[in-house]
């Protein structure tokens, strides 16, 4: 969008600070719209299998976070650490982390399960992933409440080993 | 011969949260793969993964063929007590591997 087309007569300088002004509203509500998308799940088995592990309970974005590379060369060995904001109290702690992706063979990858004991819910393991995919995780928490996060990892080499 | 690994950090504090690092080998053989004939290489994996920490279980996972090869499983516990930590792992055909770690605290 130029000043010219917004019908205003600026001197050069200053319409060349418009547009960039604009190029930077669009940037930031792309970004802010692929974050929207990010936490979106889209529906497929992956999902039925996480409703089904947590009993049909919703889950709501936050609390939990899974971490893996944006882009992962190798597909067979794709490193990958969850954790959960939790005190970790007996009264007060991460029952289970269940994690899934959409695109894989099967969703299912692995479920963790927690006690007071731990001290902090956090886990770290190498997944596998045929190709470029999101992994989903959900969080199960003493109170009853469940929570996810999700990321996408862009693969090279599939890990499915033909 | 599967071969399991466990690592510790050094100088542990009582009551402090420390990193358990867990490694042992395994094809994790996913199901999904044919050999040279074509046919589908059956599925043998671990399945399951369990710590005991002095006889109580602290931290469970049960594992799909989604898990990388040589599994390797890093958690955190708190370290209340000097004693033992058991790991095992249960394969496809019913074969349990273990290991163990003594603890010390300070």
């Amino acid at each position: 969008m130029t000043a010219k087309e917004l019908g205003m007569d600026l001197p050069p300088a200053l319409s060349r600070r418009i547009v960039l002004i604009g190029a930077a509203g669009l940037a930031s509500g792309l970004i802010a719209g692929r974050d929207a998308t990010a936490q979106a799940l889209q529906p497929g088995a992956h999902v039925q299998v996480l409703n089904k592990l947590v009993g049909g309970k919703k889950a709501t974005p936050g609390r939990i976070k899974l971490r893996i590379p944006e882009i992962a060369e190798n597909g067979n060995t794709v490193p990958m650490t969850v954790s959960v904001d939790s005190p970790m109290t007996p009264d007060n702690y991460v029952k289970a982390v269940h994690i899934v992706t959409d695109n894989n063979p099967r969703p299912e990858v692995s479920s963790f399960y927690f006690t007071p004991a731990n001290g902090k819910a956090e886990v770290s393991t190498r997944i596998r992933l045929a190709e470029t995919m999101h992994v989903i995780a959900y969080a199960e928490l003493s109170d009853g409440s469940v929570w996810s996060d999700q990321a996408e990892a862009k693969v090279t080499i599939g890990g499915c080993g033909g | 011969m599967p071969t399991a690994r466990i690592r510790l950090p050094a100088g542990i504090k009582k009551g402090e949260v420390i990193e358990v690092k867990t490694l042992v080998t395994h094809a994790m053989e996913s199901g999904q793969r044919k050999d040279a004939n074509g046919q589908v290489i059956p599925r043998k994996i671990l399945n399951k993964f369990v710590c005991t920490y002095n006889g109580k279980e602290i931290f469970r996972a049960d594992l799909w063929p989604a898990i990388s090869a040589n599994p390797y499983i890093a958690f955190f516990i708190k370290a209340a007590d000097s004693g033992t930590l058991d790991f095992a792992w249960t394969d496809d055909d019913g074969s349990v591997i273990k290991e163990s770690a003594k603890i010390e605290v300070t």
